[in-house]
């Protein structure tokens, strides 16, 4: 994917955050967007990470979720106990920004294996809080790219679970962030198209997609990163080969 | 509690067919007591561990492990743990795998002597092949899932100090050392430095164990390389991107086992092995917080 499209999906993830909401931030992707969005429009944002780190401004786009500058510019560390009995399971938590190796279209996500869970043709690292940032945050977004090897129509593994069959749930997915554009989920829990990046095609997105994909009435064509969005994500993104999701 | 080398507590505490928690989550890994098992040829081991990490990569390469319990083994903000991944799909470790809450909760079961820890996390595939069990509320109609403890043999940690009563001092991240020391029968303790009994009385708010739950204590500075102590020196990024090109390979990962474990005696051998102004700019930028 090239760089334009990493900074759209990041200026796109970033808008999705508002202020002074509490965003619970995973690695890679969702860690450069939530901090572009610290840096522009959500500047009371308090960025919360698994490792304990409460409302971090880290002066650098940290590697790790534990990186000792998280630590150094956090409000404070809780033990991992804490924040997630105290802080996640009791609704604190407005929005957990979520990675994944693959998504389906009632917003489950993979973490765990590609292949059977027994013999596993790739292992992938797993849960970490992802399965419990699912249940309990208010609202998730997940920051993916799109291919069909990532949006399946059936997914190996339910590492974090989405809306159940036929029904929306309270919490769960609200966005889907891909490099092609976003996507949300109708009032039945089912993934929905409904904006493309300037040049991107709604059947590019259909091809691309492992099942018959719904698409709003209208799509919008997103708003292009602004240069104030272009400049910010540079400066986080310089030097580092941030993996998405 | 014994003041001992690192040597000297594995080869009394640490057993084949053990469960061992090397606590610490990004922060205060503790390599020397891990690197010391592998040259010690311990075997069979249950490894558990939030967050398995390089330590665990690499114990698992070096065939100490017949099984890892465990919720996230990723290496952080880079990617895959390859040695891992390779035992995994060659079916050479079996894996107990939870997300992070019910880990946590499994130690918090542990460290309170309960026979259960509650929560209310939603099922997925990990909670229907293990088909977690549910409890009812006996004051109202609630039901909530449970987990079962998770109490290891031994839990090995490393912190900033520890007085020479075995009492035990760490700040900034601390993940769930604490509930995994309280969880095991046997604590082993790496520190930094060592202070005259009584003299960080002051420094109570950063107390992680009274010297009464500690087994032993040894000195072991830059015990927690490559990952860090808040303060002291600071995480070593480069490295964690270097095993990621190291470990994709089994002859390499072999051979730095061989330079870095093996064929050295302890960790000032260890350390002889970096060049000084790496680690002189990793001691640097925990005191400025610039790397």
């Amino acid at each position: 994917m090239g760089s334009n499209r990493r900074c759209e999906m990041a200026a796109v993830g970033a808008r999705l955050l508002r202020d002074r909401e509490r965003v619970l931030v995973g690695v890679g992707m969702p860690n450069l967007a939530a901090n572009l969005a610290k840096r522009l429009h959500a500047p009371d944002l308090v960025l919360v990470y698994e490792s304990g780190v409460i409302d971090a401004y880290p002066p650098e786009l940290p590697l790790s979720i534990g990186d000792p500058d998280l630590v150094r510019t956090s409000l404070c560390v809780l033990p991992i106990a804490d924040l997630f009995s105290q802080y996640l399971q009791t609704g604190w938590i407005d929005v957990g920004f979520l990675g994944g190796a693959q998504v389906d279209r009632r917003g489950n996500l993979n973490s765990t294996v590609i292949g059977p869970y027994d013999r596993p043709k790739v292992r992938l690292a797993g849960s970490g809080g992802a399965a419990d940032v699912a249940s309990f945050a208010r609202r998730t977004v997940v920051l993916i790219p799109h291919d069909l090897h990532r949006f399946p129509a059936h997914l190996d593994f339910v590492t974090s679970p989405g809306h159940p069959p036929g029904t929306r749930r309270a919490g769960g997915p609200a966005h889907v962030v891909t490099d092609l554009g976003l996507l949300d989920f109708d009032s039945e829990g089912e993934m929905r198209l409904i904006g493309v990046y300037p040049g991107v095609t709604v059947s590019e997105v259909r091809e691309r997609t492992g099942w018959p994909l719904r698409v709003a009435s209208e799509v919008q064509v997103l708003t292009p990163p602004s240069s104030d969005e272009v400049a910010v994500y540079r400066a986080l993104a310089k030097g580092k080969e941030a993996p998405i999701g | 509690m014994d003041v001992l080398t690192v040597r000297e507590a594995v080869r009394r505490h640490v057993e084949d067919g053990q469960n061992l928690y090397l606590a610490g989550f990004t922060h205060l890994i503790p390599f020397a007591f891990g690197h010391e098992i592998i040259r010690q040829g311990r075997r069979h081991l249950t490894l558990s561990r939030a967050t398995p990490d390089l330590l665990y990569d690499q114990m698992i390469a070096a065939g100490v492990a017949d099984r890892v319990v465990f919720s996230y083994a990723g290496n952080p903000g880079i990617g895959l743990l390859q040695a891992f991944r390779r035992a995994v799909q060659a079916g050479e470790v079996e894996v107990e795998e939870y997300s992070h809450f019910e880990l946590i909760a499994r130690l918090e079961a542990g460290a309170a002597g309960l026979p259960f820890w509650p929560l209310r996390a939603l099922d997925n595939d990990l909670t229907r092949l293990r088909a977690r069990p549910r409890v009812k509320s006996p004051y109202g109609d609630e039901d909530v899932a449970v987990v079962p403890p998770l109490c290891p043999d031994v839990t090995l940690l490393h912190a900033h100090c520890a007085d020479e009563d075995g009492n035990v001092y760490a700040w900034g991240l601390l993940g769930e050392v604490r509930e995994a020391a309280l969880a095991a029968r046997k604590v082993l303790v790496s520190v930094e430095e060592i202070r005259p009994a009584g003299s960080l009385r002051n420094q109570r708010d950063h107390l992680v164990l009274p010297g009464f739950r500690v087994e032993s204590i040894s000195v072991e500075p830059w015990a927690a390389h490559p990952s860090y102590v808040q303060d002291v020196y600071d995480r070593d990024q480069d490295f964690y991107l270097e095993w990621d090109r190291i470990s994709r390979d089994p002859a390499a990962t072999s051979a730095w086992l061989e330079r870095f474990v093996y064929d050295i005696v302890d960790r000032a051998a260890y350390l002889s092995l970096w060049p000084p102004e790496r680690l002189s700019r990793l001691r640097e930028a925990a005191r400025i917080g610039v790397q």
